[in-house]
């Protein structure tokens, strides 16, 4: 059976049927041109050139190119923001195959393709704005700096990268056709789930880490030995959110590709994943007060950075978690919704704290982002959402594969009941 | 070419190794136990000789080959504004107002401190930058991957990027002439400067020298050696007629040696590795067990067996 279809791999049939939606050429690109796509086109026509003239020029031609203030918006963009918000493969993956939560497996695969997808940019975003890009693989071969926390990063932002490409697998083998390499990667399922369990536990909360070497630098409201644990702790929260958001998303704009048993029980699913974000968002919220008791530097508060310390801490933290809350009591999946919209934007807001603006706080003249700087953030993220629409729109993502939808299915009648 | 093999294997080992189980012991009790090198240079600056004539300046740029001086020697124009450390630049002198009324501005020069346990090099991932044992903190541009981490960490603001060349950006900053010193001989700065501003010699004499410094003149010096202990001592060090605070030093930067700072975290990775798996394959088959099926791993794998039938 391998054989027979490998062989129609590349046949005409086989690029229509999997790579143009199942329709002529001429019709398939003809349909591109829709209005979202012409917006994102042009998007990414002034960009690439940015990105251009960043590997012919150097960094400076994007970047505000600060000696004071190195790490710009790609990395808090890219890396500090894109990597917690990946978290989605790690936590459904966990729900499912560790904690045996087998209703949340429609949303399995989408989280791990969103984990996947954000991994992969937030490389990308790394290979933008290393000074030396073609370096990137010298922290695994050629030299090793153990007492970096950054080497730590590295190392497990390329394995992770690689466990979860790992758990895609089966998705792809399923488009491709290859039963006997599908049957071997779901064999790998629960290593490959726990390997990266551990993975994202220690390069979540390292990415926190970092800042625990910027004592003088980091405004004290939020550098706290509880650094990595907060970074922790709320990249959970941020991965729930985002699979609600993303099948939030996909259920809008793509119903299509969403098999209807699915869309009936989203609504529950995610009234779980809220009341999950919300417990989360609580213990985050208790971990804040901690850190801010042991920081012991109350009189800060009353300060510009004291207040928008509070906004976060209220606004982004307590508020959304309320909403959370609400939502799950209520049984209404659309506060729920709006609720992991909030909670990513705080998240986010953290993240951009963090790493840009309460870092160098006591520097009298900073700069935080040039237009070209944000142009190229704008340009790379436009590609990495057609990309996740790319994927989405030909493998069985949110839904089943015809040949594997019977199994499924019975499985999902099987599984909610304990016994 | 075959030991060369065999020594790339075993580099890859242990960078997985460590990667995987955290930081060897070894490599942490040297952090614990870390004296400094005894016969490691220092260099001591005292603030009240300086007379801003900048010539260590243009003797930095000389010596490491970089674009000469912007403004001429004789133009104090540059003072007006606080001058960081740059590409082009390895060490810059600034001008502070003197807070005693009718008393001369004072001149700082500023470089790299040369830090005995630096923050730079303890946040690189790949080791360019190294604390030598005879003091200097140097680079090592070719592995470097540019990732700025160190510029995040350094708390005096010194390494700076060569932002503008694509091809071999570098970091940059100060070497304390590290090629210099091995040859016997001096820092640029040191040897040039007219007033004997700048002493160069033994670490731990120059420390004997300071104190004498501030003893012999009765309540004219702050009793404090700026880099005795600041985050864990540096090779600068510096004595003042006027507090380090009015003078652009930062002095919030503490006395622990910065690596300190993530070795707790550090510490805690092989703990990770050792209890997670276990818990993690605990809650797995607790969470299992509950399936109406008996004696199934995997609830995927098993309706996979039955698609095949
Ligand atoms: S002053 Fe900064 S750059 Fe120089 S050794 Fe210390 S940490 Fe490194
Ligand atoms: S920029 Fe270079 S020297 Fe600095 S931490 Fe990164 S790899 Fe190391």
């Amino acid at each position: 059976m391998n054989t027979h279809i490998s062989q129609s791999i590349m046949s005409r049939e086989w690029i229509q049927e999997n790579l143009l939606l199942g329709k002529p050429a001429r019709t398939y690109f003809r349909g591109l041109v829709t209005p979202l796509n012409v917006v994102a086109a042009i998007i990414i026509c002034v960009g690439l050139p940015l990105i251009v003239s960043r590997y012919i020029f150097g960094l400076a031609a994007v970047t505000h190119a600060s000696n004071n203030q190195p790490w710009g918006l790609f990395l808090s963009w890219g890396l500090f923001s894109g990597v917690p918000l990946a978290s989605t493969g790690f936590i459904m993956a966990a729900t499912v195959y560790l904690f045996g939560l087998r209703q949340y497996h429609p949303l399995l695969r989408p989280a791990v393709l969103t984990g996947f997808v954000g991994y992969f940019f937030a490389v990308v975003f790394l290979l933008v704005d290393l000074g030396r890009p073609w370096h990137l693989p010298y922290p695994m071969f050629v030299s090793f700096g153990t007492g970096s926390v950054m080497f730590l990063v590295a190392w497990h932002v390329a394995l992770y990268l690689s466990t979860q490409f790992v758990e895609f697998c089966p998705a792809i083998f399923e488009w491709l056709g290859a039963e006997r390499f599908r049957r071997w990667a779901v064999k790998v399922t629960i290593g490959a789930t726990i390997f990266g369990v551990i993975l994202s536990t220690l390069h979540q909360s390292a990415l926190g880490a970092l800042f625990l070497l910027a004592p003088a630098k980091l405004h004290p409201l939020w550098y706290s030995p509880y650094l990595p644990l907060l970074f922790f702790v709320s990249s959970i929260f941020g991965g729930l959110s985002m699979v609600i958001i993303e099948s939030t998303l996909i259920r809008r704009f793509l119903p299509g590709r969403m098999d209807p048993a699915n869309h009936r029980v989203l609504d529950g699913l995610t009234l779980g994943l809220g009341k999950g974000a919300a417990l989360t968002m609580l213990t985050y919220f208790g971990l804040k007060l901690i850190a801010l008791a042991h920081g012991n530097h109350w009189n800060l508060l009353n300060s510009g950075y004291g207040a928008w310390y509070l906004i976060e801490l209220i606004g982004f933290v307590a508020l959304p978690c309320f909403a959370f809350v609400l939502g799950v009591r209520r049984c209404r999946p659309e506060i729920v919704r709006f609720a992991a919209f909030w909670a990513v934007v705080g998240l986010v807001a953290n993240r951009f704290t963090v790493s840009m603006f309460a870092l160098n706080w006591q520097l009298p003249h900073r700069e935080f982002v040039s237009l070209k700087e944000a142009l190229v953030v704008a340009t790379i993220f436009t590609i990495e959402l057609l990309v996740y629409r790319w994927v989405v729109n030909r493998l069985p993502v949110h839904r089943e594969h015809t040949r594997y939808k019977s199994a499924r299915k019975r499985h999902l009648v099987q599984a909610p009941q304990p016994a | 070419m075959k030991s060369t093999r065999r020594h790339f294997f075993k580099t890859m080992a242990t960078g997985a190794g460590t990667m995987l189980l955290g930081p060897s012991a070894k490599a942490m009790s040297s952090v614990e136990q870390f004296n400094g090198y005894p016969e490691r240079v220092g260099m001591l600056v005292d603030l009240s000789l300086c007379i801003g004539c900048r010539r260590c300046e243009e003797a930095c740029k000389r010596a490491n080959q970089l674009p000469p001086v912007e403004a001429p020697l004789n133009d104090s124009s540059v003072f007006e504004h606080t001058r960081r450390t740059d590409a082009e630049n390895y060490t810059v002198v600034n001008r502070f107002a003197n807070p005693q009324p009718n008393q001369p501005a004072v001149y700082v020069k500023k470089q790299c401190m040369h830090c005995e346990e630096p923050a730079c090099a303890s946040a690189c991932l790949v080791g360019a930058l190294r604390k030598t044992k005879e003091g200097p903190v140097v680079y090592n541009p070719d592995i470097c991957l540019g990732c700025r981490y160190c510029m995040i960490a350094c708390p005096f603001y010194i390494p700076a990027y060569e932002y503008h060349n694509p091809t071999s950006p570098k970091v940059r900053k100060c070497t304390l002439c590290y090629e210099r010193i091995k040859a016997g001989g001096m820092p640029a700065c040191a040897e040039i400067c007219p007033v004997e501003a700048i002493t160069f010699g033994k670490r731990s004499d120059l420390i004997k020298l300071a104190q004498a410094q501030i003893l012999n003149n009765p309540g004219e010096y702050q009793n404090h050696i700026y880099g005795l202990d600041e985050v864990g001592g540096t090779t600068w060090l510096y004595i003042s007629k006027v507090p380090f605070a009015k003078l652009g030093f930062p002095t919030d930067v503490g006395t622990t040696p910065f690596p300190e700072y993530t070795r707790g975290f550090l510490s805690a990775v092989p703990v990770v590795f050792v209890v997670w798996p276990a818990l993690l394959g605990g809650f797995h088959l607790f969470a299992n067990n509950r399936q109406p099926a008996p004696a199934q791993e995997d609830g995927v794998t098993r309706n996979d067996e039955e698609t095949e039938q």
